[in-house]
């Protein structure tokens, strides 16, 4: 080992402070490369290049980032890694070896281990069954032996520090110990190679503390870790390397301590972090929207929107930031008749929609953006057209007694697609085969072409392209200033920032904050308030007018 | 009337009319488990019931007959497993379609091999024995209830325990229950879902077709053109009720079997017999309407309403 080599140097006494071992104890130290994946490409079916000639390399016992926003490519690159996908170009080595990995089996029998965002448990069984499930040890030849699987699950739990029940059902522990049911069943496989897919999304910022200090651990054991994220701080904290993703191509690798977090934003985003659009005061008239004492449950009982109260007006746009999983959705759903079963009242231009259905709201003139495209936003196999009048096939304008009067509604979807600059062949494509961006433009397309007063716009820009996103926050602004009334959810804190006229943070089913003047709000304030370390002054009642 | 409700032949005969339902019952279970609707219970029972006709007569032998009936049960399993998870069928229909040939299947294979298009009499066959328990068939009225019944129906009780056995104690067990409730992630640790699934539609044919062939071979001594009479819809609805456990499926088998036997003791009133036919599908009715019922205030509850 060569001890002029700078990295030897600096790792010890990393960002985060904790001690080193001494030099030479550890292997990790000799940076002995355990994964390399080289010119790596991937093109979907439908045409989308996910992965472009990206390359990354993983030294042993280093926690990696892979950074990027949605859509960059990180998950791709990981499918291949863990054998969901097989890769178009490039190759694997595995310890210096090349390999192929054919399945997820494959990579697990060949030491990678996943920690999928959406967790891949089997809520009735224990936590130790999980573990155990498909290696399960047997006692006779025939039988599980349960009280070993118990064993063993708490041997490897408490080797690395978790404090787990074993035998509790999965369904019944909360999200944060979930996930580390996940990283001990990769464990348990003999996982070397960890990838950890926005582990901290779902977290609280106690259980993220918790889940660092054991992710250090299993580094200071020699298990190498990527970190897939986009939460800049975070990366700081815990990562000793970052790979950085951009519309499918790698923007480097770099050391955490070496490169700030501007420059990281930069070479994320490929542009200045602060959207400016000419933006004319608000201008607000009448409640549109009143929403008082909201309660919603989710279907396991947990009580997601609690007891929330606002009023939006026409004119304005006011925005929700927030962790995922505050109860954004609950919220939304309530809103939009998606979910009947609520508490307190949700009047919409002064009709209380408890008894309305979907249709009816939407009769109000309200115009509903949903969060995810594919299963509520849109018919994938039906074409263009066809998607773009499933909100208003019974208007008189387009039907006739008994048929559609085809020839108008033709003529009006060539015109839709001119105007929202939807990309396809013609407005018979089917709309499962347009790229993301495309199809949310449908979707906006159709939404915005009832002329709605209100509009309900769930992540509206999600994993669509620089320009789609655009071209919706300036419709969405185009709405505002007509008198239209925005609600506008969104993960994208730029997006809330720039689009904004009040501005709500939402954590754990209620507003932690709420802000007139958006900008004099900086994103460290903001989440400081998303996560819960502050919180407004909290009144009785209080209702956000 | 009321003596003989409650008399042991009454509670006798809720074993013997419980016993097709059980079999069918676990067979429902085991498959649902795995997450695939096993609706072809029915065909699979119709057609075993003749096939323990024919394959005892063939075979002079009860235990053969039995033993080659749960094989071709097992290979209608197959089937519909191949239909389902390989050919992408819907689950429905190509039950819909094991069921309508088993309909018209049965009817014609008889007049075939006996000649009769009503029922099986002139074939020899050999039903399964019944078994008087030394002991227990001494204890006064309980004994008159456990000993003396059919083979089939202790075969019955012993698979409720060995399917409760097999789901919950055995690593195959495991992988079942883990498939039928998240797919995705059973297959995330190296499950082969399909494999496990074709393994718990084999495993409800055999099931099924024991139900089947004590329905011509103990219940009766002779195949009758549609004797299932919708005991395997019935049996969907048990283990549905008892929460798809081999326990839960006992328990609601049970109660159909009482509604069974009351209907067949009823037939010597003077009530018309059409309506009391009814009574075994009306018990259904009403126990899945009060189930469906019950769930609905569970998560009402749990929504906060």
């Amino acid at each position: 080992m060569n001890s002029n080599d700078k990295k030897d140097l600096e790792r010890p006494q990393n960002a985060c402070g904790r001690p080193g071992p001494e030099r030479g104890e550890v292997a990790w130290l000799e940076h002995k490369i355990v994964l390399q994946m080289n010119h790596i490409m991937k093109i979907y079916s439908n045409g989308v290049v996910a992965n472009e000639d990206v390359s990354i390399e993983l030294n042993k016992g280093e926690i990696h980032a892979l950074l990027g926003e949605n859509g960059a490519g990180k998950s791709t690159l990981m499918k291949v890694l863990f054998g969901i996908e097989s890769p178009d170009e490039g190759q694997i080595l595995l310890n210096g070896q090349e390999t192929v990995i054919r399945s997820p089996q494959d990579a697990i029998s060949k030491g990678i281990g996943m920690v999928h965002q959406h967790f891949m448990l089997v809520p009735s069984l224990t936590v130790a069954e999980n573990i155990i499930l498909g290696v399960e040890p047997k006692k006779g030849g025939l039988f599980i032996d349960m009280d070993k699987a118990v064993q063993e699950a708490e041997k490897i739990a408490g080797k690395y520090n978790f404090d787990i029940d074993v035998r509790a059902k999965v369904e019944e522990i909360p999200v944060g110990i979930k996930q580390k049911v996940e990283i001990l069943k990769a464990l348990y496989r003999g996982a070397d190679i960890l990838i950890l897919d926005e582990p901290t999304a779902v977290l609280t910022p106690q259980e993220t503390d918790e889940l660092f200090v054991q992710l250090e651990k299993l580094r200071d054991n020699g298990h190498t870790l990527i970190f897939i994220s986009h939460k800049l701080d975070e990366i700081k904290r815990i990562c000793d390397r970052a790979t950085i993703m951009r519309s499918g191509r790698s923007m480097g690798t770099y050391e955490v301590e070496d490169i700030s977090t501007e420059e990281m934003s930069r070479l994320m985003v490929g542009r200045e972090v602060i959207l400016t659009f000419d933006k004319k005061p608000a201008e607000p008239s009448a409640v549109y929207m009143k929403v008082r004492n909201l309660s919603v449950r989710n279907g396991q009982g947990v009580l997601k929107v609690d007891d929330l109260s606002f009023d939006l007006r026409g004119g304005e746009i006011l925005g929700i930031a927030g962790v995922e999983g505050n109860g954004q959705s609950e919220l939304i759903d309530s809103l939009t008749g998606l979910n009947k079963s609520y508490r307190g009242n949700i009047w919409m231009k002064d009709t209380d929609i408890e008894k309305c259905s979907i249709k009816d709201i939407r009769e109000l003139k309200v115009a509903h953006i949903p969060e995810d495209r594919m299963t509520s936003g849109c018919a994938g196999n039906l074409n263009i057209l066809e998607n773009l009048f499933s909100n208003q096939y019974t208007d008189p304008a387009y039907s006739g007694k008994m048929l559609l009067k085809t020839k108008k509604i033709q003529e009006r979807s060539a015109e839709l697609i001119k105007e929202y600059l939807v990309k396809c062949k013609s407005f018979r494509q089917n709309v499962g085969m347009l790229s993301g961006g495309n199809i949310q433009k449908v979707i906006v397309a159709r939404e915005f072409s009832t002329g709605p007063d209100i509009i309900i716009a769930n992540q509206p820009t999600r994993g669509v392209d620089v320009g789609a996103a655009e071209f919706i926050r300036k419709r969405l602004l185009q709405f505002r200033d007509a008198g239209c009334a925005v609600l506008l959810v969104s993960a994208d804190l730029n997006e809330v920032f720039s689009l904004s006229d009040r501005l709500a943070v939402m954590y754990k089913g209620k507003f932690s904050g709420m802000f007139t003047d958006v900008a004099a709000v900086t994103e460290e304030e903001l989440g400081q308030y998303m996560l819960g370390l502050k919180h407004q002054e909290e009144q009785e009642g209080v209702i956000y007018e | 009337m009321l003596q003989s409700l409650l008399s042991p032949d009454f509670f006798n005969a809720i074993l013997r009319a419980t016993t097709p339902i059980l079999f069918a019952a676990l067979a429902s279970s085991v498959a649902s488990k795995s997450g695939i609707t096993n609706m072809a219970l029915e065909g699979i029972m119709l057609f075993s019931a003749l096939f323990g006709v024919i394959f005892s007569a063939m075979t002079g032998n009860f235990a053969m007959g039995l033993l080659l009936t749960m094989v071709a049960g097992g290979v209608i399993g197959l089937l519909l497993a191949f239909f389902v998870l390989n050919l992408k069928t819907d689950e429905i229909l190509a039950a819909i379609a094991i069921n309508l040939m088993a309909t018209g299947g049965t009817v014609l294979l008889m007049l075939a091999v006996s000649g009769d298009r009503g029922s099986s009499t002139s074939i020899s066959s050999v039903s399964a024995p019944k078994v008087v328990i030394p002991l227990i068939d001494k204890i006064p009225f309980l004994g008159q209830i456990l000993s003396g019944q059919n083979l089939m129906t202790y075969l019955a009780l012993l698979a409720v325990l060995v399917m409760h056995v097999f789901l919950y104690k055995m690593p195959l067990g495991l992988k079942i229950r883990a498939v039928g409730e998240n797919k995705n992630a059973a297959e995330s640790v190296g499950i082969s879902a399909r494999k496990i699934q074709y393994i718990a539609l084999i495993l409800s044919g055999v099931l099924a077709s024991m139900g089947g062939y004590f329905l011509s071979g103990g219940y009766m001594n002779m195949f009758t053109k549609d004797m299932s009479a919708g005991k395997g819809y019935i049996a969907l609805a048990a283990s549905a009720m008892g929460g798809d456990t081999p326990v839960g499926a006992f328990l609601v088998s049970l109660l159909f079997g009482a509604a069974q036997a009351l209907a067949n003791m009823m037939q010597l009133t003077e009530i018309p017999h059409e309506l009391i036919q009814m009574v075994p599908y009306l018990t259904t009715l009403v126990g899945l309407g009060i189930y469906s019922y019950a769930g609905l205030k569970k998560r009402q509850k749990l929504a906060g309403k």
